[in-house]
Parts: C-alpha cells; sequence; structure tokens
C-alpha cells in the first residue's frame, strides 16, 4: 500500500537524511483521513473555559451538541460554560433565516443567566443563509447593557488555527473595557493555558511566590471583568503559541504590552518561564524568589523522578499534538525521564516550529506535519515506539497497535504541567509503557 | 455549585434548545456506513465535522473510527464542493484502497447545493473509480431531523446502490438494524442462526466498532454488511426492518426496488418486542422457534417474577431516539415500573402515537415530548418538579443523576463514560435480562447505601 501521498511527501522528514523545509500551514488535502478540525472548533476551544460568558451556538445542532462540555477546563467558580445552548437551526430558518430565533434565544438566555458578556458563534451554513448575527448581537447589546460579542466561525474557513485566531479577535473586544489604565507594578497576563485538570492553578501559585500579580488569565478559569482590565498587566506570557499569539501581538500593538512565549511543559521550559519573568521585572527579591522555588521544586522532583527514570530508560515516544510548542516540550519532557522521541509531529506548526523539533531530536527521528491515522501507524511500527501521545483520535490506533498512551490534549484527567505535572506525566507514561496488558498483546516482530 | 443551572419553574421557551437530545445527521450516516464492509465513510464538508464524528464515535467506541473529509475552504463554499469530491475519491482510493467510499454530505455542502450523485458520476467518467470499487451516496442535510435521520439515509443509499433483483427470489431474509450496538447486532445474527434462519444483517457494525486487540491496527476490520450481501438482498424472499425511524426507508426502497416485500418491528428490547420479532422472524423465514429460544424467554421471565417486588412503581425518566425508547417504554410498563418522562430530539408524530398508545391507561400522568425544543433541560425540570427513581437514556443524564441524585442506567448514544455497550447486548430476551440485572442492582445499590441501618438487610 502507498502510504504517502505524493502530496504530502514534504510534510514529512526525516533527521540526518532529508534537508528540505517543511511544507507546513498548509490546507489538508482533499479525502485524507486528516487528525484536524475546521475553526468553529478552534475558536469554540479557545473561548470555552471563559466561565462566566454565556456561549451560544447557532446553526444547525451537531456543532453545538460535539462541543458540549468536552474540554476539561475548570472553573474554580461559576460552571454556565459547561451548559450547552443553541438555535438548533432547522429547514425553515435554512430557507427564511434564523435571525428571529436568534434574538429571541439569546434575549431568553441573557435574562435568565445575567451573564458576564455573550460570544456568539455563528458555524457553517449561518453567512450562507444571509443572518447578520453582528446587527442582532449590536441590537441585543444595547438591549441588555451586556458585550454581545459575534465568532465568525464558518467551518470552513480553514483550519482550526484559523479559529483561534477569530476567537482572540473576539476577546480583542473586551481587552481595554474596564477604566482602569496604569499599568500595575509586576503584574502579568497568563495568555493560552486552558486550566485542564487544573493546570492554571499550579502555575499561578508559583507566580504568586515570586510575588507577581495575575491580572487575568485568558482563558483558563477565565473572567469576563478581568479580561477588561488586562490591558493593565505589565507583560503577557503566551503558551500555545498557536492559539493565542494574535492577542498577544494585539495588545502589544495597542496597549504596548510587551509578551514572552512560555511553556510550563518539563522542568527546562517551566524554569525558564518562572526566570523569564522574574528577569523582567528586572526584579533581585523576585529573582531570588524564584530562584528558591526552583530549587526546592527540582530538588523534590528528581529523586521523585528517578525510579521512573530508571524504568523507561532507552523506551521510545512517538508524539503527534495539536501544538508544535507543546511537541517541543515534551520531547525535552521525555528526555528527562530517558525517553528517547522517535516521532514528532503536529496539526498546526509553522516552519520555525519544525526546524527547533529537527535541532532538537536525534538523527534518524521523523517529523510530521498534518498526519493521518496511516502515516502514524506505518511510522509507528517502523520506530518501534513503545508510547504515542497524542489526543482522543490517537488512542485507539495506539492501543490496537500494541503500545502505551498518554493523553496531552483535552481528555488528560491529571495536571501534565509545572513540577507537579512533570511527576504526573512520568506516572502516567510509566503506567502506560509498562502495563502487563502488552506481555499479551504485543506482536512478536515488535 | 456545579452544574446546578435548571431552575424548578417551567418557563416556556421559544427559541432556544439547552442541552440537546439529538445531535445531527451526519454522524448517523457515518455510524451507518461503518457497518459495511471495507467501507470508508466520507463527510462532504468542512474538516470539523468529520472530526467531531469521528471524535464521538471513537469516545463511545473506544476504538479508532476512520472517514475522510472534503476539506471545505472558502473557495468551495463560493465555487461549490465538486472539485473537493472529486479529489477525495482519487485520493481515497490511492492511499487508503476501500471497497467503497460511503459520502455524506453536510449543512454545508447542502446549502451551497452540491449535487453529490452528479458529481459521484463525473468521478465515474472521469476514472477516478476503479474497476470494482464503489462510490455510494446519501444527502445528510444537518437541519433536517436528527442523528437517525443521518443513519436512515446512509441505510437507503446502500441498498439503493446495491440491491439487484435476479427475478429468483432465495430462500432467506433481510434484517435491517435500527441503531444498536455491535453488541446487539451480534444478538440479533445469534438469534437469526439459533432459529436456522437464513439471514442478512445490514448494516452489522460487530467486528468493526468491538474489533479485538491484535498488537496492528487495520482501517478494514473483518466485520460489516459485504457488497456481496448487499446485492444479494434483492432477491431475498422478505425484509425484517427493526426500528421505523432508522430502517422504514431502506425497507420500502428494497421493495420498490426489487419487490422484496417487507414488515417494520421494534428494535428487540423487552419481553413483548423480543416476541415480535422472533414471530415474524420466524413466519419470514419459515422456521419454527426453538427451544433454545422459548428457555431464554423462560430464564428473563423467571428474574422478572422472581424481584418484582423492587421494580414495582418506580417511576423512570428516558431520554433518547424513539426507535430504542418505544420498546423500552413498553418494557418498562412489563415491569410494573412508571415511565414517566420522555424526551428525544428525534422528531416525528408517530413517536408521541405509540406512546399514547402505550402510556394512557397505565401511566395517564406521563409526559413527553419529542422534536424540537425537547432537550434534556426540560427533562431535568421536570424531574425537579416532581423526582423519579431511575434515569435511563445517553452519558448526558449524569449531569441530572449527580444534581438530583437518582440511579441512572446508561443506555443509547453517545455513551463516553463507561464501557460495556460495545460488548453485552440489550436487544433479545438476553439483552433484557441484562437490563433488568442492570436496573436492580441500581435500585438495591442505593437501598443499600442509603437506607437507615436499622432496615439495612442482608438478604434481598
Amino acid at each position: 500500500m502507498d502510504t504517502i501521498l505524493k502530496d504530502r511527501q514534504k510534510q514529512i522528514l526525516i533527521k540526518g537524511k532529508d534537508q528540505f523545509q517543511m511544507e507546513c500551514a498548509k490546507a489538508s488535502l482533499a479525502g485524507s483521513v486528516s487528525q484536524r478540525a475546521c475553526v468553529f472548533c478552534g475558536s469554540r476551544v479557545v473561548l470555552y473555559p471563559i466561565v462566566d460568558a454565556l456561549h451560544l451556538i447557532h446553526g444547525p445542532v451537531g456543532c453545538a451538541a460535539f462541543t458540549w462540555d468536552i474540554r476539561g477546563s475548570l472553573s474554580s467558580g461559576p460552571q454556565l460554560h459547561r451548559l450547552s445552548f443553541t438555535t438548533d437551526l432547522s429547514e425553515n430558518e435554512v430557507i427564511f433565516g434564523g435571525e428571529k430565533k436568534l434574538y429571541k434565544a439569546v434575549s431568553e438566555l441573557i435574562d435568565k443567566h445575567r451573564p458576564k458578556a455573550a460570544f456568539i458563534y455563528s458555524t457553517c451554513i449561518v453567512g450562507l443563509i444571509g443572518d447578520d448575527v453582528e446587527a442582532i448581537c449590536k441590537k441585543i447589546s444595547r438591549e441588555k447593557n451586556i458585550e454581545v460579542i459575534p465568532v465568525q466561525a464558518p467551518g470552513f474557513a480553514g483550519t482550526k488555527k484559523d479559529g483561534y485566531k477569530v476567537a482572540c479577535d473576539a476577546i480583542a473586544q473586551l481587552v481595554g473595557m474596564s477604566k482602569e489604565s496604569k499599568t500595575r507594578p509586576n503584574s502579568i497576563n497568563i495568555l493560552g493555558d486552558f486550566n485542564l485538570a487544573g493546570e492554571l492553578w499550579l502555575l499561578k501559585d508559583y507566580y504568586e511566590q515570586m510575588g507577581v500579580e495575575i491580572v487575568s488569565t485568558i482563558t483558563g478559569d477565565g473572567r469576563v471583568d478581568d479580561i477588561k482590565r488586562s490591558h493593565t498587566a505589565a507583560l503577557n506570557l503566551v503558551q500555545c503559541s498557536g492559539s493565542m499569539i494574535h492577542l498577544a501581538k494585539d495588545m502589544k500593538e495597542k496597549y504596548n504590552i510587551p509578551f514572552k512565549r512560555v511553556s510550563y511543559f518539563g522542568i527546562e521550559d517551566m524554569s525558564t518561564a518562572l526566570y523569564e519573568v522574574a528577569r523582567f521585572f528586572s526584579n533581585s527579591e523576585m529573582i531570588r524568589k524564584a530562584s528558591v522555588l526552583v530549587k526546592n521544586e527540582i530538588n523534590a522532583l528528581l529523586p521523585a523522578l528517578a525510579p521512573y527514570k530508571q524504568k523507561l530508560a532507552g523506551k521510545r515516544a512517538a508524539i503527534y499534538v495539536g501544538g508544535a510548542f507543546k511537541a517541543i516540550s515534551l520531547i525535552k519532557a521525555l528526555r528527562l525521564i530517558g525517553m528517547d522521541t522517535v516521532i514528532v509531529g503536529s496539526q498546526t506548526g509553522n516552519k520555525d516550529d519544525y526546524l527547533l523539533m529537527k535541532e532538537l531530536c536525534d538523527a534518524g527521528t521523523v517529523i510530521l506535519d498534518d498526519s493521518n491515522p496511516m502515516e502514524l501507524s506505518k511510522f509507528v511500527q517502523e520506530k518501534q515506539a513503545d508510547i504515542l501521545i497524542g489526543g482522543v483520535k490517537e488512542r485507539p490506533i495506539a492501543y490496537k497497535m500494541g503500545l502505551g498512551f498518554c493523553d496531552h490534549n483535552h481528555e488528560r484527567k491529571e495536571a501534565l504541567a509545572g513540577y507537579q505535572g512533570m511527576i504526573n506525566f512520568a506516572k502516567e507514561v510509566y503506567a502506560s509503557v509498562m502495563s502487563p496488558v502488552w506481555q499479551f498483546t504485543k506482536p512478536k516482530s515488535l | 455549585m456545579l452544574l446546578r443551572h435548571t431552575p424548578k419553574e417551567i418557563k416556556e421557551r421559544k427559541a432556544l434548545t439547552v442541552n440537546p437530545a439529538k445531535t445531527c445527521q451526519p454522524i448517523g450516516a457515518m455510524y451507518a456506513a461503518l457497518g459495511i464492509h471495507g467501507c470508508l465513510p466520507h463527510s462532504h464538508g468542512s474538516q470539523g465535522c468529520c472530526s467531531y464524528h469521528r471524535s464521538t464515535l471513537t469516545r463511545h467506541y473506544k476504538e479508532p473510527v476512520m472517514a475522510g473529509t472534503s476539506s471545505f475552504t472558502e473557495g468551495s463554499s463560493v465555487f461549490g464542493g465538486q472539485a473537493n469530491l472529486l479529489a477525495s475519491i482519487q485520493n481515497i482510493f490511492t492511499i487508503y484502497e476501500p471497497e467503497i467510499i460511503a459520502v455524506h454530505s453536510t449543512c454545508l455542502s447542502e446549502t451551497i447545493g452540491d449535487d453529490l450523485k452528479q458529481i459521484i458520476e463525473k468521478a465515474r467518467e472521469d476514472g477516478k473509480i476503479p474497476l470494482g470499487r464503489h462510490v455510494i451516496h446519501c444527502n445528510t442535510p444537518s437541519y433536517v431531523g436528527s442523528h437517525i435521520t443521518g443513519y436512515a439515509n446512509m441505510v437507503k443509499g446502500a441498498i439503493d446502490y446495491f440491491a439487484e433483483s435476479t427475478g429468483k427470489k432465495a430462500d432467506r431474509v433481510n434484517l435491517i438494524s435500527g441503531w444498536v450496538e455491535p453488541s446487539d447486532m451480534r444478538e440479533i445474527k445469534r438469534i437469526a442462526s439459533l432459529m436456522g434462519a437464513n439471514s442478512i444483517l445490514l448494516p452489522d457494525t460487530s467486528d468493526v466498532v468491538d474489533s479485538p486487540q491484535t498488537g496492528s491496527f487495520n482501517m478494514y476490520p473483518k466485520g460489516g454488511t459485504t457488497i456481496a450481501d448487499m446485492v444479494a438482498s434483492g432477491d431475498s424472499k422478505a425484509t425484517l426492518a427493526c426500528g421505523e425511524w432508522a430502517t422504514k426507508d431502506a425497507a420500502i426502497k428494497l421493495e420498490n426496488k426489487c419487490k422484496v416485500p417487507f414488515e417494520i418491528t421494534d428494535i428487540p428490547i423487552g419481553i413483548q418486542a423480543t416476541d415480535r420479532f422472533v414471530t415474524k422472524l420466524s413466519k419470514q423465514a419459515e422456521v419454527t422457534i426453538p427451544e433454545s429460544i422459548n428457555n431464554e424467554r423462560g430464564r428473563l421471565l423467571d428474574v422478572i417474577t422472581d424481584m418484582h417486588q423492587y421494580l414495582h412503581g418506580k417511576r423512570v425518566a428516558l431520554w433518547g431516539d424513539p426507535d430504542q425508547i418505544i420498546p423500552m417504554v413498553e418494557f418498562l410498563l412489563d415491569l410494573d415500573m412508571k415511565p414517566v418522562y420522555i424526551v428525544s430530539g428525534t422528531p416525528g408524530k408517530r413517536m408521541a402515537n405509540r406512546l399514547e398508545e402505550l402510556l394512557s391507561e397505565k401511566v395517564p400522568e406521563a409526559k413527553y415530548k419529542n422534536g424540537e425544543l425537547a432537550d434534556m433541560f426540560l427533562l431535568h425540570q421536570w424531574i425537579k418538579n416532581e423526582p423519579v427513581d431511575l434515569l435511563i437514556g445517553n452519558t448526558y443524564g449524569k449531569y441530572i443523576s449527580r444534581d438530583e441524585q437518582i440511579p441512572f442506567l446508561r443506555m443509547g448514544f453517545p455513551i463516553v463514560d463507561r464501557i460495556g455497550h460495545s460488548y453485552f447486548p440489550t436487544v433479545g430476551y438476553m439483552g433484557g435480562l441484562r437490563i433488568v440485572e442492570k436496573i436492580l442492582g441500581l435500585l438495591m445499590d442505593k437501598q443499600d447505601a442509603e437506607c437507615p441501618e436499622t432496615s439495612f438487610e442482608l438478604v434481598m
């Protein structure tokens, strides 16, 4: 079987063998069993963790049904975001338009829940049937005196990554709305952490220990009022650069807030993320606190990791995740527990990301952009990986092939960020790679 | 407080659906297509649709679910998706080598007016479909009906494309399966084989989405209805279609196309629906009902007899698909339980009619609603006003279960937080036995956990 489509040859690179530059940020080839999603999906996952806002999906029922409480973004307060609201457009509205239904639905919801803001997502056909969602949002906004923000997210307008930008534009409408204007000393916004399994709370705690004030978290455990005053922060920290870089750039332009790209996975990247903030504020007391924190955490962590490292030494990992920045952190984190990355890929990486991956990996590592199950399984078999790190659609493929799996996406059940996250990650990888079940299922050839 | 957003007071809603009790057509078409051997479902629309459907089916079955997508772009939404579908067909046959591509549309491709039939015709003329390979299709506008409608459309599409009549009838019946689990499809085949009825089952997701762990990933697992069987279905002497919503259109199509007479029966859940299934099958296939089937029925009755005191009068709320709910309500009544609240997002007046027939005398207080605005929020409000003893439905009931402390039996689609549905059937007498066992387990566990020590009993 000819497993690699000709048009995809430039999206697969083997370090030490291929010299070409990755072709990425390309639309998926029609017909491929792509693991990617759409613009709506991208906007929805980014905005969803704003927990005191209303999220209403304007379109046929599916887009609301399939995104009902699927992301484990935890809230320390309101749980409104975990309900599913939709106009459930039917044939009649497709013919005569859905504006009336939308107007009624949003009005009913605002009266009932009194949210801090409302996001109205338009899916594929809303534009085609001629609904002027923007006008309706403006009208309701005036009537109810809250921000009603249209999120124009027709699926066909690009990939998930384009949806991130749509979400950033929606958030940008809230930024700066509070009357405060003075920059707060030693303060940051945390951009691009979605508080999966409570990870954000770990990070907040680290920064607070250093004496840093957190103005807003966008969007994990997010609050509308915090976003409105997020322009008063002195620095933006951007994780998962794919999703939030637009907003950071936008805030730099409008409010002159500098930003730093960080990652919280693995001890190297986590420590860098703390030191960079302390260095940015040129505050010696903060630097001292950061180094105490890092030292304490690492001193506690390394002995705890040792037994896992011993067992996992030399095991091989395959990584296929959404964002490239995450993939890069994972290569380093895996190395820390003695594992080699033999395959690494992402759905949405750019040229620089792939160059960095190439730099980090050992010769022979396969680097993939926008892969599919056939390719993944072919390379996993060739490279004899012991574990695949990916998302919901990759898990059963890994299991069928008799290798371990770690969900580094929406369905993670343990925090994987920060120092605590590193030990959780090691435990999870260990539990899966070393599971006794493989003795019954692993084919002899592996 | 977690998830406590449902007020007791019920206000009429005009436009807003909260926590839907259905999803859209395309996922049903995808699931039905998985029940065809060597078939790759294909979603003609934006990438997200395909990704959502695959993720949801994967969460439900914990299995790889493969499907292609036309990956619509801004351009396709303006100029139509023909180029995307043509390219898809070519790419899929080149790299994934399925025997069949089963294309379904989406809200987007329907609204822009893509003509799937014409595009597939063009692919054939252009030589993009290799000899001996097939492209079938169905239209699944997401704004009509529900996931069940999509399932029905794909089953009909498969029959429309493949079934052929040679003019010579064979001693065989067609069983068209409604939307049930692979375990149920396996059980239906077992029952037919116990009865000695020569049969073809369409679709058949057993050995596809419940495939064994072998150490290798296989894009086309061994199960699924074969092309030969689908072709031969046109020569069968009769069709028994299980579940009106999901199978009626296909049965009618087969009769019109190949003159195969059909009967519609409920999905065989519970005693009476299974009785009807077995009786109809025995008549159509001209076989007698064997002792072994009677014994299974007897064992189910025996368990109900033994335990009926624990079931009497218990109030139940159900949600899901009409084809499953109707026989389930009938079964609950036979268990002397009270199905008091029922919602289904799937439209169709027949549902209210059937429920009326079943409930008007026995449970006059029952409330039921299907179609627009029949959602989980309404169900929860009814429960808040007067509680029930048991919830039966898909995973989305877990919020109500936790909020109201009500035991919860998972049945239907999707179930994304428990396993078992893939492996243990709920159809047939043995499936009925499993339902009773589960219900009793839930009710008695609650009693054991919550009753005062003075009335805590060892023997129950």
